[in-house]
């Protein structure tokens, strides 16, 4: 079990109908897969470490006619939704789908396929930016949790059990935890946590050119099985139940799955506003306190790094770039 | 390197290593068989492609993996030898049809 989302990752780089409800956040989502390339090579170049992303597109597959109906919905109202980028979904037969996947099982009816989706090993994601930050002198201060936030002077004071630092700019990016440490500075993050399992076989010869929204091969050849949501906090234990279902869809849609061996399973816990939408925002009773959070911090990690890191450096949020994403969208007077 | 402590009079069994026969004795595990005949190393791992041999001798390394009768990654060291089985060394990852 993990608690942090960053250790438990499934390592998409995903594209395929994010932003339904939110075109921003499909716009958002493109301009980081489309500099997801650069960041890589950039932390390759910085690091040493090479972190496999490959954007080949990736399958949403379907096990039933119904299933099939419903995605056929989403991709339709995805594309009817006015204002976002209108990035290409291809609705596939089943038969067209066998000739990028032909080791499909015969329960798979049909699907969809986004050439912007991709995939990167997210532990070496994590360790280089780890690197990274210390090659640049960045101190990384783990279990230190922050208590207060205060001001004294021109600087923030910040309070830990270990503890006071001094800052002249900071940015809150804990995760779930932005919903306790927001009001420290004036702002709100308003989340929702949710637990995830994941089931990780033994490695085996590529055989998956391409990643599933719930399935992929990684380029060291095991294969993640995952993509369970459950409402929560405590990342202890593991729901059997969830992962034989996972277990069970798995090989329906691969059938040769079921002669591997699993070498692991775990649980983690998803960072997830309440909407799902990310959330930057800026405080104004506190100028120079910032706020980042976002439930895919993978796919939107090179947008992070590059654009808004740059425009928090820059002191001021583009309210044309990111003005969508501020928790000002959740408040919204109740009507009688 | 290995040698056995007394020549018993076991029943001897037959098994193929990557296709040559390999004399074995009932009992021995494929572990214990391939070390006996000299064998230093029954697999080369996935990601680097070192070599490994069997190492615990008791199921918890999982350094011993071979494929045995087309099955992948089994343990050498837990399965028995059986008349006529077939052994193959592993060059890196297993295969999804094996």
């Amino acid at each position: 079990m993990a608690v942090r989302a960053s250790r438990g990752n499934f390592a998409l780089v995903w594209v395929q109908t994010k932003g339904l409800g939110l075109p921003d956040y499909a716009r958002w989502t493109v301009h980081s897969s489309n500099s997801w390339a650069t960041f890589a090579t950039e932390l390759a170049s910085e690091t040493g470490i090479d972190l496999h992303f490959q954007r080949p597109g990736g399958f949403h597959l379907c096990l039933s006619e119904q299933e099939l109906e419903a995605r056929k919905q989403i991709i339709t109202r995805f594309h009817n939704q006015r204002g976002g980028t209108d990035y290409r979904i291809d609705f596939l037969e089943r038969d067209d789908i066998a000739k990028m996947l032909p080791d499909i099982g015969p329960d798979v009816v049909g699907g969809s396929y986004c050439p912007l989706d991709g995939h990167v090993n997210s532990l070496k994601l994590f360790r280089a930016l780890h690197l990274a930050l210390s090659r640049l002198g960045v101190t990384y201060l783990p279990n230190h949790p922050v208590t207060a936030i205060g001001r004294r002077g021109g600087q923030f004071e910040i309070s830990t059990p270990h503890g006071t630092h001094d800052a002249g700019k900071i940015v809150l990016a804990a995760g779930n935890a932005n919903q306790a440490l927001a009001p420290m500075v004036g702002l709100v993050a308003p989340m929702k946590p949710e637990r995830g399992q994941i089931i990780v076989t033994e490695r085996v010869d590529p055989f998956l050119h391409f990643p599933l929204g719930t399935l992929r091969q990684t380029d060291e050849g095991t294969v993640m099985i995952g993509d369970s949501r459950e409402d929560g906090h405590d990342p202890s234990g593991s729901n059997i139940a969830i992962n034989s279902v996972m277990a069970n869809r798995a090989v329906r849609m691969f059938p040769k799955l079921a002669r591997l061996n699993v070498v692991r399973c775990w649980r983690a816990i998803r960072v997830m506003p309440q909407d799902g939408f990310p959330i930057y925002d800026q405080s104004e009773s506190h100028p120079g306190a910032f706020l980042a959070t976002c439930h895919s911090g993978v796919t939107l990690a090179a947008a992070h790094a590059g654009t808004l890191a740059r425009m928090i450096v820059d002191g001021r949020l583009d309210e044309a770039e990111v003005g969508a994403f501020s928790a000002r969208r959740f408040d919204v007077q109740a009507v009688a | 390197m290995f040698k056995r402590l007394r020549e018993n009079p076991v029943e001897a069994v037959t098994i193929t290593v990557d296709g040559s026969a390999l004399k074995a004795r009932a009992g021995d595990t494929v572990a214990a068989a391939l070390l006996a005949h000299g064998v230093s190393h029954v697999r080369t791992t996935p990601v680097s492609g070192a070599p490994r041999a069997p190492y615990c001798l008791m199921g918890v390394c999982f350094d011993c993996l071979v494929t045995i009768d087309g099955v992948g990654n089994r343990q050498a060291c837990l399965e028995p030898v059986r008349d006529g089985m077939r052994v193959e060394t592993q060059h890196g990852k297993r295969k999804i049809g094996s």
